[in-house]
């Protein structure tokens, strides 16, 4: 039944339809739904909103065929012709599944998340910042972006998680941050000391099983989605929908998310901050008493 | 919030089985049962190496095993579920929650069925944390954490899919969420049997889903309070 859905498909003889072929024996899996669909896009009624701007799919579309199609491909899947040099593989605009969001995980993203994520790019990838085209450009590229997925016509982005006032940055604060690292077992994945390189590090796989690497703070580069406390707050919140990293949001409550932002710099040792000179002033007096991370401090019975 | 959780749990302890085969009080008295095969030559399953966690390990006196093609006596195939794909009237989703474990880094059941719409309980009775990723496509992807002692997740599912379960802390942990639009499933258990209750009389195809390879339907027509005995047998592949 699903094959002659496919075939049909076919027939209606879109290029934007050449990646099918690659979703067959996952569509297998699925019990009498419609695959979503995609074929042509309709552009006519798409639009976006950010701020005071309002962008068209339509403008979007000319501009996607020129700076996107490369890596994101014709059909919006993530498979353009760049596609296989690149790691982390382009974004599939066809499931609808984005890191950086403000919203739930599980839910879709603002179009501020989509319009900022364009004009910051992806550092440690190969999504470059695209703040040389106008901000009116970005728009319309976002509300282009949205017509890949059907579930942008039946869905609403999730709420927007409210970041509260910034907690003073004491060392109360970062040491339980860091009894939250341990507790959360954030070092299974990040390691004892945040270098990525903890005991599951090495078998994390994408949503599309592609391996994975988890952030290593040492090197102090810009978290994926910004570079702020905030961005750093809302990213283990929401977190990163796709890949292996969790949303917090049920499990912080209060003060903690903030208390986690405050430890998590003081791993970006080569980063100057406050949290920084804080902790290491700490370690200098009291390094004896310092627990290490990792199982041992687990077993310990903490 | 906390209440409310509460609340749920309360429900849940009083619902207590943890593999709700039939989620609905019989509206017919016709029933489909059957067993569940294979022919040619399943995957080893392997032993799980759980030394990574520790709290999981100790929890086993003999490794756990991959579940993907787990097969029993006389060549039955477990964990296939079997359910009603056609000829049904609409019917309403169950009330009664169904329940997930994670507990010893695995997940209990290995494939739990349920319906669109059903509330899903899902727990953590563990010592370390997971992270609970569904990944669904149908529906949309989502991915908790969940260390110990942490409130259920209290979730449910939109549309009707196979949804593979996976906790990127611990890889080996696999399982799946089957939701379904009818009431009428059957997991098979070691002996590769099922059993579809409460059937009106009718048409119905009945479909076998099994993790590694898929789905095989047929078609079954019931009289009055009759029980028909069909059997699915699966090629097996050796990978």
């Amino acid at each position: 039944m699903i094959s002659s859905k496919f075939v049909a498909a076919f027939a209606l003889g879109s290029i934007a339809l050449l990646s099918v072929g690659a979703g067959v024996s996952r569509a297998q899996s699925h019990v009498d739904t419609p695959d979503p669909s995609l074929g042509t896009p309709s552009v006519n009624t798409e639009e976006s909103h950010i701020g005071n701007l309002t962008g068209h799919a339509l403008e979007g579309k000319h501009l996607y065929r020129r700076y996107c199609i490369g890596c994101h491909g014709p059909a919006g899947d993530g498979n353009g012709m760049n596609a296989q040099w690149i790691d982390p593989k382009p974004r599939d605009f066809t499931e609808a599944t984005f890191k950086c969001r403000s919203t739930p995980t599980g839910t879709l993203p603002t179009d501020q998340d989509l319009y900022n994520a364009i004009t910051r790019g992806f550092v440690t990838t190969n999504m470059p910042s695209w703040r040389p085209l106008t901000e009116q450009q970005r728009a319309d590229l976002v509300a282009f972006v949205k017509t890949w997925s059907p579930r942008w016509a039946k869905e609403k982005p999730g709420d927007v998680l409210v970041i509260p006032a910034e907690t003073p940055v004491t060392i109360e604060s970062i040491l339980h941050g860091r009894e939250l690292f341990q507790k959360l077992e954030c070092w299974k994945c990040h390691g004892p000391a945040g270098h990525g390189d903890g005991p599951s590090a090495g078998t994390l796989t994408d949503s599309k099983d592609n391996p994975i690497r988890p952030y290593n703070f040492s090197t102090g580069t810009r978290f994926m989605c910004g570079e702020t406390n905030q961005d750093l707050y809302r990213i283990f919140m929401t977190g990163l929908d796709g890949s292996p990293m969790p949303s917090f949001h049920d499990t912080l409550q209060g003060n903690d998310p903030w208390d986690l932002v405050h430890f998590l710099r003081t791993l970006q040792v080569s980063l100057p901050s406050k949290e920084n000179d804080l902790w290491r002033s700490y370690v200098a007096s009291h390094g004896k008493d310092i627990k290490p991370i990792g199982p041992d401090a687990a077993n310990g019975g903490q | 919030m906390r209440l409310k959780y509460l609340a749920a749990l309360a429900l849940t302890a009083l619902v207590g089985s943890s593999v709700v085969l039939f989620a609905k009080a019989p509206a017919g008295g016709g029933s489909i049962t059957g067993k569940v095969t294979y022919t040619g030559t399943p995957p080893k399953m392997k032993p799980i190496d759980m030394s990574k966690e520790p709290s999981c390990a100790k929890q086993h006196a003999t490794p756990v095993m991959t579940q993907n093609v787990t097969t029993g006596p006389g060549n039955s195939l477990q964990w296939v579920v079997v359910y009603i794909s056609a000829g049904e009237e609409g019917s309403t989703a169950t009330s009664q929650p169904v329940r997930y474990d994670q507990k010893g880094c695995e997940y209990l059941p290995h494939v739990l069925p349920m319906e669109v719409g059903q509330q899903l309980m899902i727990y953590n009775d563990d010592q370390t944390s997971h992270n609970i990723h569904p990944l669904a496509k149908v529906n949309s992807e989502w991915n908790k954490s969940q260390p110990p002692g942490s409130p259920a997740i209290d979730t449910k599912w939109e549309k009707a899919e196979f949804i593979p379960v996976k906790c990127n802390i611990h890889p080996w942990m696999h399982g799946y969420f089957v939701v379904l639009k009818t009431p009428h499933y059957s997991v098979t258990g070691d002996d590769g049997s099922f059993d579809l209750k409460g059937l009106p009389a009718g048409k119905y195809t009945v479909t076998a889903w099994q993790e590694q390879y898929g789905t095989q339907s047929q078609d079954v027509t019931i009289a009055g309070n009759e029980s028909k005995a069909i059997n699915f047998v699966f090629k097996a592949m050796p990978y």
